[in-house]
């Protein structure tokens, strides 16, 4: 009998994979690091790994469609002479003109404003077409300052003073050439076709005392009428927080990594900025530590896609959340329709995020008038709608099963967790025990 | 001329009038006094009005400035006329740092000396520095001048797109992608015309160079990394 020397498979490293080999080769290609938009693709703790209890003996649930468990939001009810009213707690969350086409921005304010709820400009300024269209209209402060002017900020519903966003704790914008289109380029002063690095501080205010100055001559030009929100990437969040409402803040939007941006450098999306889960406690901790929870409201962004997500930051304490990238999708971005044009660009449907060379098949991250004309902002604005009604029906059938007729009623006790990573950074216990990890100071 | 003493009257109070004004109102002249450094004085003026402060002010004086014209007799804080629209700032004194940051339009007038970062990413805005200017003045500046009748500090125009720099003294250090600039017939033209408003007498615009942006940052190449 004769004997063959078994086969071994060739073993690929799990340390350079695949995907870190073919980066390595486009680095050592191209000598430019990988620019793309969206949030973290890595995968992190995420709402997915809480679930929600129900009801039980000592817990009884709301009748689902006959039983009312109210949806509204009031924001900015600390200073704000106007504080603004939502039907709904999912907000759209900033995103700039520039980033995305005039008929994407216009779509947002028609499904926003369908569904009762806000949306939000971006680094870029405010457009005519996004305020006719947006019943209620945030505008972003940016370090930029791209577009800003009094008039527009008299004619938005609310402030919101970026500092920092959950892709990019202290990284400022990023838009390059192929999408600094002439109209881009005169709103934002700037040459036409350059690739334009936004400044990540603010150009006249360093540090929490400045801010409050800050924030006090924004309430001064408006007569103290607007909300002011202040937003940050989840970096720090206890200390973020606590100095946002120090400074004056009515609201603090607080954006996770797995947040969107319209671009910007892989590495950063990938390796700076802390998870949503692990952002909202510590959040929640210093805004009650403050004696200024429900005062202060907290947004929480990054990685929101359902009803259920929805219901989970409230019952960690937040007030309202924003969706970006689930919005988006909604309109019509990564849809499978456009795989054969997915392809042609060496991606596909799901996976495309070089929104920053403004080639998307779908009409929503580009400035060029034909693949832009491809989105009809009524449909997709009807379309965002939709899903934001249905992510709010979601949150209240699951709220109802907790027996709670509002979803601010939803409380962390309603939880548990799945895993010990989720349990520790959302403080729930672990499925089946009354711990988490660091409870007790164990 | 209505006088608003703020040792008396609430700073809301007197933004909100200055915000309340109607068209065609009489009064368009305002003086105050007992600024004590207060913040946010004559903020957010969107009609042509006269406000005329008799002293030293805090943070954010004249912001967002639209068609306004504000004297500070005095020295003013950080930021001042930042984000100016149109109209005309005038300070007698010194500046602090941020002086007419993001300005995107009118007149600043600085007798004194400016600190750091004077004119940061403008938009627009023309300064006019008697005295000296601090370091990263016009840091990622866009459009509009800066003219600085005595030296700069460090990093001139450091990441400078399109705004025009003209500095009659020395100039410390040059930041990124900011150069020395041919002075032609158009620059002399404008900076004469930027000191008569300003009301500089006796000096020539011949007695200053102009820098600005070189454009070698305007696209990303790999080749111009140590410069970022």
């Amino acid at each position: 009998m004769s004997y063959h020397n078994p086969f071994t498979p060739p073993r690929k490293s799990a340390t350079f994979d695949d995907h870190t080999l073919a980066e390595i080769r486009r680095a050592a290609a191209t000598g430019i690091y990988d620019i793309r938009g969206a949030g973290t693709k890595r995968k992190v703790p995420h709402f997915d790994d809480l679930l929600f209890l129900g009801a039980s003996i000592s817990r009884y649930p709301l009748e689902g469609y006959r039983e009312k468990c109210d949806t509204t939001v009031v924001l900015g009810s600390r200073f704000a002479k106007k504080p603004i009213t939502l039907k709904t707690p999912i907000t759209i969350a900033g995103m700039s003109f520039g980033a995305l086409s005039g008929n994407a921005k216009e779509a947002l304010g028609r499904g926003a404003t369908l569904a009762g709820t806000s949306t939000t400009t971006g680094d870029g300024g405010m457009t005519d077409e996004e305020r006719g269209h947006s019943q209620t209209l945030v505008y972003q402060y940016l370090p930029s300052r791209y577009g800003m002017n009094p008039k527009d900020l008299r004619r938005a519903d609310a402030i919101e003073v970026v500092v920092g966003q959950g892709a990019k704790p202290g990284g400022g914008g990023m838009l390059l050439g192929q999408k600094i289109s002439d109209r881009v380029a005169h709103m934002r002063n700037l040459p036409k076709g350059i690739d334009q690095r936004s400044a990540c501080r603010h150009p006249d205010w360093t540090g929490p005392d400045d801010l409050e100055i800050k924030l006090m001559e924004l309430r001064e030009i408006t007569d103290w009428e607007k909300p002011i929100y202040v937003k940050v990437g989840g970096a720090r969040p206890y200390y973020d927080t606590a100095l946002a409402v120090k400074a004056g803040a009515d609201v603090v939007v607080l954006d996770g990594m797995q947040g969107g941006t319209a671009a910007t450098q892989d590495v950063f999306i990938e390796n700076v900025g802390m998870p949503t889960l692990a952002c909202i406690r510590p959040a929640v901790q210093a805004l009650q530590d403050l004696g200024m929870h429900r005062k202060v409201q907290l947004i929480i962004s990054g990685g929101i896609r359902s009803g259920a997500d929805v219901a989970k930051a409230l019952a960690l304490g937040a007030d309202a959340v924003a969706i970006g990238t689930a919005a988006l999708v909604a309109l019509g971005d990564n849809d499978p329709r456009w795989e054969e044009e997915y392809q042609k660009l060496g991606t596909t449907a799901g996976a495309y995020d070089d929104w920053h060379e403004g080639k998307d098949p779908a009409g929503i991250t580009t400035q060029d008038p034909e693949l832009a004309a491809r989105l009809d902002p009524v449909a997709a604005g009807r379309r965002l709608a939709n899903y934001l009604k249905v992510m709010t029906l979601e949150a209240q059938t699951i709220a109802r099963a907790c027996g709670k007729n509002h979803l601010h009623n939803l409380e962390p006790e309603d939880l548990c967790a799945l895993t010990m990573e989720a349990a520790a950074m959302a403080q729930i216990p672990l499925a089946g025990t009354n711990w988490y990890p660091g409870k007790g100071g164990y | 001329m209505p006088v608003f003493d703020l040792s008396v009257t609430s700073l809301r109070e007197f933004n909100s009038m200055l915000h309340s004004l109607a068209a065609g109102a009489n009064d368009t002249a305002f003086e105050v006094v007992n600024p004590r450094g207060h913040h946010a004085v004559a903020v957010g003026i969107d009609a042509p009005v006269t406000v005329d402060i008799k002293g030293s002010v805090g943070y954010y004086c004249a912001g967002m400035n639209d068609g306004g014209n504000v004297t500070v007799h005095g020295s003013a804080g950080p930021g001042v006329a930042e984000n100016m629209m149109s109209g005309t700032v005038v300070i007698e004194g010194d500046a602090s740092q941020y002086a007419g940051a993001t300005g995107q339009g009118g007149l600043l007038v600085i007798k004194g000396n400016a600190a750091s970062r004077c004119g940061i990413s403008m938009k627009g805005i023309d300064i006019v520095v008697h005295g000296n200017i601090g370091h990263m003045s016009a840091f990622m500046g866009q459009s509009g001048h800066l003219v600085v009748l005595g030296d700069a500090g460090d990093a001139l125009g450091d990441s400078l797109y399109e705004a025009k720099l003209f500095v009659r003294g020395s100039v410390k250090s040059l930041g990124s992608d900011c150069i020395e600039k041919e002075m032609r017939q158009e620059h002399l033209e404008k900076l004469a015309e930027l000191l008569d408003k300003a009301g500089v007498s006796g000096v020539r615009p011949e007695e200053f160079k102009r820098y600005g942006s070189a454009r070698k940052l305007y696209n990303f190449n790999i080749d111009n990394a140590d410069a970022y």
